[in-house]
């Protein structure tokens, strides 16, 4: 599995909209801050691949000025 | 999925999410999260223990959460005055790499081609053995020891006990020559005292931070996001003076660019321009300084056995203004290639008495042919206006690595130097002949190799056995093909002492399985003079065995068994407390160890139960006994040294056939070599391959894509490597930037061993290649 956390910058005015795009998606949590623009992410994938597909995606949204990795926490599955 | 599945999963989301709140808070100073969201983070059954962080000089405070004797989390220790709970990706996934499927868990003998694995205590009968025969048939400077400026305190001072106090040869040198000489030597020339006089604290109090050289976004992230902070709330402002456009250029206020190697030229002009407009402050230049010149023209040390001695001339501030008018604003500008404006500019803020002005450097003063002239020059204009020793205002020389302070600069496991002073006094001789309880003549009063001459000894055959601990030298020494040659050589016993297999280890006929940090107690020292303890975390698997052991157990089998009267189970404290009495008194008294155990950390010196935090100034330091506001108590005469230095040229500059500068450097995911953090997924897969950056012009004249292999060679070697493009960084037109933490892309292989005289630092960022398609 593969757990990440970034933090997801808006270009100006599009934090609403990425918020929604955000939420619309499976594998995503968010906290958005309440007075910056600036919204947290964890993702949470099976694999590898999973992961690499959705932060692609991810990064397509126009909303989306910059992703930053944060942490990753990549446990194989049978050490959990 | 089980319940205790679901929740593990649960919390390492937390952990993730609390880990990006506290990296937005202090970027966002005032941030408001929904305050359901930061309640409840379960902590589950971890036991949270308190150490530094394994990898940067910045030392962060980290909380190890261990749950069934497996560290598995780790989080920022909001207790740190360093971090304040905040750390950078790296430090997050620090622990990650100790269970990599090719940790060395055993020791490994080198028999007939083949390592074989083998019980720990027949390879160190081996290491012993071969040491000692060595000894009896080549003399005692036939072998030698590299360490680190990763080893612990413990580590590095009986590595120095063994060397200089039992067998009695200065073949002792660390890593940390790469990175940290040329700040020793500054320091020493220009104070007489190693280490800043200031502290973290100062990013609290400065107006302006002005960085040289020095891409603190990347490699001091903590401290730089600290900076960010003071920038948003209170107005303070970043200028980047650098070479390469990167992450803290974006993120200043202003980005001024210069040639390779002007920064001699335009630090000389900052202060012609600051005399010139009559911004000394007269009454301190008067009363707490000197001025000197020294030698030029020293070479480049580029010839093996090469050696140079500074010859200090005391001049007068007449002779020293005169020098100057050769570094106008407008004659600096036409080589340097920062505008006259610029350069005015820059000396308008260290002139404004108004304002305070903090000096962050790292490598790029540093690994310098003349990086000890760069030290002196920055020294120069703090000294000239004053602004030193002050809250927010002052010279700040950052380190790489955890312990380079700690360990190689105080410790001293450079070969000139002893846990008090250096080998040439006979005071300091004399200090550690009584404390290791040595005859005194044992301890030979001349330096012997530095590390880059160690290493063409042990090529040379002069070498004849040598020991690395915590270190991958034939990584990171430039020029490396010569050096592992050398190192392949049947003329040298090769033991490498690691946690994970390097290139190093693959030369070497004994490999030692060595803890990791949490697996064993130790202390490091960080940048702001802070010792930070810890105690053993987690146990290592197999027959790991901590650094400092292993060199106590071949101290023993050598005979020298009661020079190291330490227990297995107590011996980085046993050996702390030995080590403590070098430093007795005002100047640099270290906590004991009872303080750092409680305390995330503590700055010497540690006087009267205080640390001192700013050096030199009477109101802070208790040393200072010259009844006047400043004492700069490392030289005799109580003054710090104006020195004059010129502008000289790099050892190779680019030409016809070799065109472009080529400048080496670190990224933010890996740690140095990256034999750590390329064992932690999460860091490799963010940052797999090394990369070499192009300016978009350059690449657009040579025909070259983004991501196309082109191959980067100069007189010595050759590398292939994949083009950047507009990418992380942006090298100035003319110049192109390779990151070394890559193994399998060796620009070491093409960089120049050349290396600054007084210090013998080697100069990382400069030499010329040409690039061709590969
Ligand atoms: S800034 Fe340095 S000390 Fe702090 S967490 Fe990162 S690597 Fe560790």
């Amino acid at each position: 599995m593969a757990i990440k956390s970034y933090l997801a910058h808006p270009h100006s005015g599009q934090k609403e909209k990425l918020i929604n795009e955000l939420l619309a998606l499976k594998n995503c949590e968010i906290i958005p801050a309440e007075n910056k623009d600036v919204i947290i992410l964890v993702t949470d994938t099976e694999s590898d691949s999973d992961d690499d597909i959705l932060k692609q995606h991810i990064e397509t949204f126009n909303s989306l000025k910059l992703l930053a990795l944060v942490s990753g926490f990549n446990t194989p599955k049978n050490d959990l | 999925m089980s319940a205790t599945l679901t929740s593990r999963r649960i919390f390492i989301k937390k952990m993730a999410a609390t880990a990006a709140m506290t990296a937005a808070m202090t970027m966002f100073p005032g941030i408001i999260f929904a305050s359901e969201q930061l309640a409840g983070i379960s902590e589950g059954n971890l036991d949270w223990k308190k150490g530094p962080c394994r990898f940067c000089g910045v030392g962060c405070g980290i909380l190890v959460g261990v749950e069934n004797g497996k560290a598995v989390a780790v989080k920022g220790d909001p207790n740190s005055s360093v971090n304040k709970g905040l750390l950078c990706v790296k430090g997050y996934h620090q622990t990650m790499c100790i269970q990599a499927s090719d940790r060395l868990t055993h020791a490994l003998v080198k028999k007939n081609g083949k390592y074989v694995k083998t019980p720990i205590n027949e390879a160190l009968d081996l290491v012993a053995r071969k040491m000692k025969s060595t000894i009896e048939k080549h003399g005692k400077d036939s072998v030698a020891m590299y360490t680190s400026g990763q080893s612990t305190i413990p580590e590095g001072y009986v590595a120095s006990k063994l060397m200089k106090g039992a067998i009695g040869t200065n073949n002792l040198d660390c890593n940390a020559r790469l990175c940290m000489a040329s700040a020793v030597t500054g320091f020493l020339t220009s104070f007489g005292a190693d280490e800043p006089m200031g502290c973290y604290e100062d990013i609290d109090h400065a107006d302006y931070f002005i960085t040289w050289g020095n891409n603190m976004a990347e490699m001091h992230p903590v401290l730089f996001s600290r900076m960010l902070e003071q920038k948003n709330n209170r107005g303070a402002k970043i200028i980047d003076f650098a070479t390469r456009t990167t992450r803290s250029s974006t993120a200043s206020n202003r980005s001024i660019l210069f040639e390779p190697q002007t920064d001699l030229a335009v630090a000389n002009a900052i202060c012609y321009e600051i005399i010139n407009n009559g911004w000394v402050n007269t009454k301190f230049v008067e009363d707490h300084t000197t001025f000197s010149k020294g030698l030029t023209k020293m070479g480049y040390g580029l010839e093996d056995n090469y050696s140079f001695t500074d010859k200090p001339t005391k001049i007068n501030f007449a002779e020293y203004k005169k020098f100057l008018e050769d570094y106008t604003p407008e004659k600096v500008e036409k080589y340097s290639k920062v505008s006259a404006k610029d350069i005015k500019y820059l000396a308008s803020i260290y002139g404004n008495p108004n304002k305070k002005v903090v000096s962050y450097w790292c490598m790029g003063m540093n690994q310098h042919t003349r990086g000890t002239w760069m030290n002196n020059l920055v020294y120069n204009i703090h000294l000239l206006t004053g602004k030193i020793s002050q809250p927010g205002n002052g010279p700040f020389s950052l380190t790489g690595q955890p312990s380079a302070c700690g360990t190689a600069r105080e410790v001293g496991t450079f070969t000139h130097k002893l846990p008090h002073g250096v080998v040439t006094n006979r005071k300091d001789r004399e200090m550690a002949a009584r404390i290791w309880k040595v005859p005194v003549e044992r301890i030979p009063a001349k330096p012997t190799y530095h590390a880059t001459e160690m290493f063409r000894a042990v090529d040379r055959g002069d070498i004849k056995f040598i020991w690395t601990q915590v270190t991958n030298p034939l990584v990171s020494l430039p020029k490396t093909k010569r050096y592992t040659a050398g190192m392949k050589k049947d003329s040298c016993f090769v033991v490498v002492s690691d946690v994970f297999p390097t290139p190093t280890s693959d030369v070497a006929d004994v490999i030692l399985p060595a803890s990791w940090h949490i697996e064993k107690s130790g202390l490091y020292g960080n940048s702001e003079r802070r010792t930070q303890y810890w105690d053993k975390m987690v146990e290592g698997p197999g027959d790991t065995t901590p650094d400092a052991w292993m060199t106590i157990e071949v101290a023993k089998r050598m005979g020298y068994g009661d020079l190291f009267p330490y227990s297995k189970e107590n011996h980085a404290e046993e050996i702390y407390n030995e080590y403590r009495q070098f430093h007795e008194g005002a100047k640099h008294g270290m906590a004991p160890l009872e303080v750092l155990k409680k305390e995330s950390g503590v700055i010497w010196p540690y006087v009267n139960g205080k640390s001192t935090q700013w050096r030199f100034n009477s109101k802070y330091d208790p040393a200072c006994d010259n009844g006047k506001d400043f004492h700069f108590y490392g030289k005799p005469d109580g003054k710090a040294v104006i020195w004059q230095r010129p502008y000289e040229p790099a050892a190779e500059f680019p030409d016809k056939e070799y065109p472009f500068w080529l400048n080496t450097g670190r990224v933010i995911e890996h740690w140095h070599t990256g034999s750590m953090t390329r064992r932690i997924p999460v860091l490799h897969k963010a940052m797999p391959h090394a990369y070499v950056e192009f300016h978009p012009d350059d690449a657009k004249a040579l025909s070259i894509r983004d991501g196309e292999n082109v191959k980067v060679i100069s007189r010595r070697g050759e590398c292939v490597l994949p083009a950047s493009i507009n990418k992380r960084g942006l090298p100035t037109k003319g110049q192109v930037f390779v990151p070394f933490f890559d193994e399998n892309m060796m620009i070491n292989d093409v960089t120049l061993d050349a290396f600054c005289p007084i210090s013998k630092e080697p100069d990382y960022k400069k030499c010329a290649v040409k690039i061709q398609k590969a």
